[in-house]
């Protein structure tokens, strides 16, 4: 919706102000459709066009409203998603009937499992011929039922502009999701009076409000009072209920550490040193190992997902658990928690800082201190110095480069997982990824949205060389529409992350893992874009440089070491704090800075954090 | 959804908007969360506008809330109640075609009478047998009608309501049929 200048404090979908122009007028559903749209402050949308859809695109020009056309549809939603997670706003897509509106189907699922807002507008054949199999025609309410907050089949002109409101707020309000408006081609054809409507939406069976009792708040701050060994859980809902100042006064009020879920990067700043990084799958080993031995934890807006807890019967056995969420439907779904506190985690902070008391848990962030000590991400120093570029270098050098500032976009593989763990974000959504669903080919196109929601922005892609191939088709789009994003290519020549399993749990058969690439540089060319190729670390810095100063989208191909993993590894339904650790190499060991003799440790030396110890900064 | 051990047989009452359409989002949520419905039914009520569910879930207690919560974020659920506890009535109807001729039809007419249930159809070769009741008094029924033959029969989901006062707000919210009128959401 609104242009992401507006306030983030606001509501969102909140109709444009009093519109005193507003008068009765007989309008057309494909003018009423653009007319609702605006009305509800969208800027720009992505979509593809198509019979059933034609009318409404007919009506477009004269409506203040951006069109982006896409190469297909899958990419219109991905960039409705990520301009929906930049802005903090509704995306909006559009295509028409039947494929147009089935290749929407992984953009839908993939803003279900991630609780991004957005609106699908979809053309529908006439509502003479639904059932009869017409031409293009797909039951996609039916379709989309499971993978939709809400959708809506619209068959009467005068039903387009109440459908569309509600689907704005139903897709905005609470915990948020895609809605589909599905318009038949007679509905977008016929004329009604109209006049935008701006009295209260009538949904008798919607209440997405919750609010927690004064007593469940005392009974928090209580076992937060209690608490030796706590620890907080920032997952999306953080960022999504616009929480990350008030978690921050919570941390600096109690001095809880805080480790993060890969949707609820950002939501805490990377660089705080009470911020412990990605848990999880993937997540450092002290991280987990701390949350094995917490006595307390604070879930705050995310949802036990398997990738987070490994093995449930041996998860976070010693800890009480608080669950800070807005959807009743997801207590006790996965962990069993000992006080759910229902309702906007913003709403709860706010009553809760004040009944906490001032403290210190130095004990506890000391022990934790010494499990970094443990690390195994400081082991990407002792990565085989064989002249190959590892993944690990280049996304570290990203974030040195450029200054940590960047909003980056990331895809679905290993390259996913290091740039979680080696990119440190400081900002809330400034890390875009697809998490729930873990869609390949989400990065280009989501990050081609958030470029229209965030136009000052520095915008890289992290993507993998299978996941690229996916959407890469959206290069054309890039070069039609002068959208300017950075694509780094994190080229292994796997499907690494397939790869790696492949390697660990399947005797090391690679099937269908190797994969061929075109030459991406010169696909660049070819879309008259640009691209770069770099094959050792220090050409990193002048490729990242080069790539900024284009006016276009430029590509840079990463030739990286082909079999590398991504360490330190939770295998899925094992027990969190057992990890597959990196191999140390033979040697290796001796160069480790925490090898250094003892007593050397000088006064004014920073300590020992190893996030920031990955490799040797040239 | 696995089950827990103490899963048990629960009965919920929503009341839903009378929509199409509206149904079919009620069972896919059930099929998607995989919860095991035993038996549903849907109808009017005296509101206009308000349809009325009753369904027979195996469930344990946590599984119990989550399908709540799960059909409240149905934009069209209105309400719903798990009434499984509560003091309350729960009906089936059942028809029932027995095979029997003149010879033995009385034998067949005493046999439903125990059970309270009721001729309400006859031919020269069969009879037709109407139940009201809970599930284990119609299963009686058919087991005594089994020797006889059956030739088909019919059965109701199971409609449930709970007994005394209604509308206490505290325990009883799904009781009050709730007026479309009067609600606005935003
Ligand atoms: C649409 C889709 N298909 C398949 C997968 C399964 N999958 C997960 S990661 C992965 C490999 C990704 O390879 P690449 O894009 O090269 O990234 P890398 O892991 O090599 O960094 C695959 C196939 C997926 N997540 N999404
Ligand atoms: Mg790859």
């Amino acid at each position: 919706m609104a242009s992401p200048m507006k306030s983030m404090t606001e509501p969102r979908a909140t109709p444009m102000a009093t519109d005193t122009e507003s008068r009765v007028e007989t309008l057309t559903g494909s003018q009423i459709i653009w007319d609702t749209l605006v009305h509800q402050g969208v800027s720009v949308v992505f979509g593809y066009p198509g019979g059933a859809i034609m009318p409404a695109y007919d009506a477009m020009p004269g409506y203040p409203i951006r069109h982006v056309l896409v190469r297909h549809e899958q990419g219109a939603a991905h960039m409705a998603d990520g301009y929906a997670r930049a802005s903090g706003g509704v995306g909006v897509c559009i295509a028409t009937s039947g494929p147009g509106a089935t290749n929407l189907v992984t953009g839908i699922a993939n803003a279900m499992m991630d609780s991004i807002p957005m609106v699908c507008i979809t053309g529908q054949v006439s509502s003479t011929v639904i059932g009869s199999d017409a031409f293009q025609e797909v039951d996609f309410t039916g379709v989309t039922l499971p993978i939709t907050k809400h959708n809506i089949l619209v068959t009467r002109t005068q039903d387009i502009m109440p459908a569309i409101r509600q689907a704005f707020y139903i897709a905005s309000s609470g915990r948020p999701g895609p809605v589909v408006v599905d318009i038949t081609k007679d509905a977008q054809q016929g004329s009604c009076e109209h006049r935008y409507d701006t009295s209260p939406i009538r949904l008798p069976g919607y209440r997405p409000e919750h609010h927690p009792v004064p007593a469940e708040i005392a009974e928090a701050a209580a076992l937060i009072a209690a608490a030796k060994r706590p620890i907080i859980f920032c997952g999306h809902g953080i960022i999504e209920a616009n929480a990350t100042g008030l978690l921050l006064e919570f941390v600096q009020k109690t001095s809880f550490p805080v480790a993060l879920t890969l949707l609820g990067l950002g939501g805490f700043p990377a660089t705080h040193p009470l911020s412990l990084g990605m848990m999880g799958m993937h997540g450092e080993a002290w991280v987990n190992t701390a949350i094995q031995e917490a006595d307390l934890i604070i879930a705050m807006g995310m949802r036990f997902d398997d990738r987070v807890t490994g093995n449930l019967k041996t998860y976070a056995q010693n800890a009480k658990k608080i669950h800070i969420e807005l959807d009743p439907a997801e207590i006790n779904k996965n962990v069993k928690v000992d006080l759910p506190l229902v309702g906007d985690v913003r709403e709860i902070l706010r009553m809760l800082l004040p009944q906490v008391a001032k403290r210190n848990c130095d004990v506890w962030n000391s022990h934790i201190t010494e499990l970094k000590g443990d690390s195994a991400v400081r082991e990407i120093q002792s990565l085989p110095d064989n002249g190959s570029l590892f993944a690990a270098h280049v996304i570290h050098d990203l974030w040195r480069y450029t200054q940590g500032k960047a909003l980056v976009v990331t895809d679905v593989g290993q390259h996913q997982m290091w740039e979680a763990q080696y990119y440190k974000h400081d900002h809330p959504r400034k890390l875009l990824t697809s998490g729930g669903a873990g869609t390949m080919g989400f990065a280009l196109p989501a990050a081609m949205g958030a470029r229209m929601a965030c136009p000052d922005d520095e915008i890289w892609v992290v993507v993998g060389d299978g996941g690229f191939q996916m959407t890469a088709c959206e290069l054309a789009t890039c070069a039609q529409e002068d959208i300017k994003v950075n694509i780094a290519i994190i080229n292994n020549g796997f499907l690494g992350m397939v790869r790696q399993w492949q390697q660990f749990f399947y005797g090391g058969r690679y099937v269908a893992t190797p994969i061929k690439s075109p030459d991406f540089v010169k696909l660049a060319d070819a879309h008259g874009l640009k691209g770069l190729r770099v094959t050792k670390r220090e050409e990193v810095k002048a490729a990242v440089e080069a790539a900024r100063s284009f006016k276009e989208t430029c590509i840079i191909d990463f030739r990286v070491e082909q079999e590398d993993s991504v360490y330190p590894m939770v295998p899925a339904g094992a027990d969190l704090d057992k990890m597959i650790r990196r191999p140390v190499p033979v040697g290796a060991i001796s160069e480790l800075p925490s090898e250094e003799a003892p007593g050397e440790a000088q006064k004014d030396v920073p300590p020992h954090n190893p996030i920031f110890e990955t490799g040797k900064d040239h | 959804m696995a089950q827990g051990e103490s899963s048990t047989l629960r009965h919920f009452v929503a009341y839903v908007e009378d929509q199409p359409g509206v149904l079919n989002r009620v069972t896919s949520l059930f099929r998607r969360r995989c919860y095991n419905i035993v038996s549903l039914n849907v109808g009017r009520t005296h509101e206009t506008g308000v349809s009325r569910m009753t369904f027979a879930v195996e469930a344990d207690e946590d599984t119990a809330r989550r399908i709540e919560a799960n059909l409240y974020k149905l934009v069209n659920v209105l309400s719903v109640e798990d009434i499984t506890g509560k003091p309350s009535l729960t009906r089936d109807l059942a028809l029932i075609k027995v095979n029997v001729g003149p010879d033995k039809r009385s034998e067949v007419l005493q046999l439903c009478e125990v059970f309270r249930a009721r001729a309400v159809d006859v031919d020269t070769d069969t009879l037709i047998v109407e139940i009201t009741g809970d599930q284990s008094k119609i299963d009686k029924l058919v087991a005594v009608l089994t020797p006889f033959g059956i030739a088909e029969m019919v059965q109701s989901g199971t409609v449930a309501m709970t007994r005394g006062t209604r509308g206490d707000a505290a325990n009883g919210a799904a009781q009050q049929p709730p007026s479309l009128r009067t609600i606005v959401a935003a």
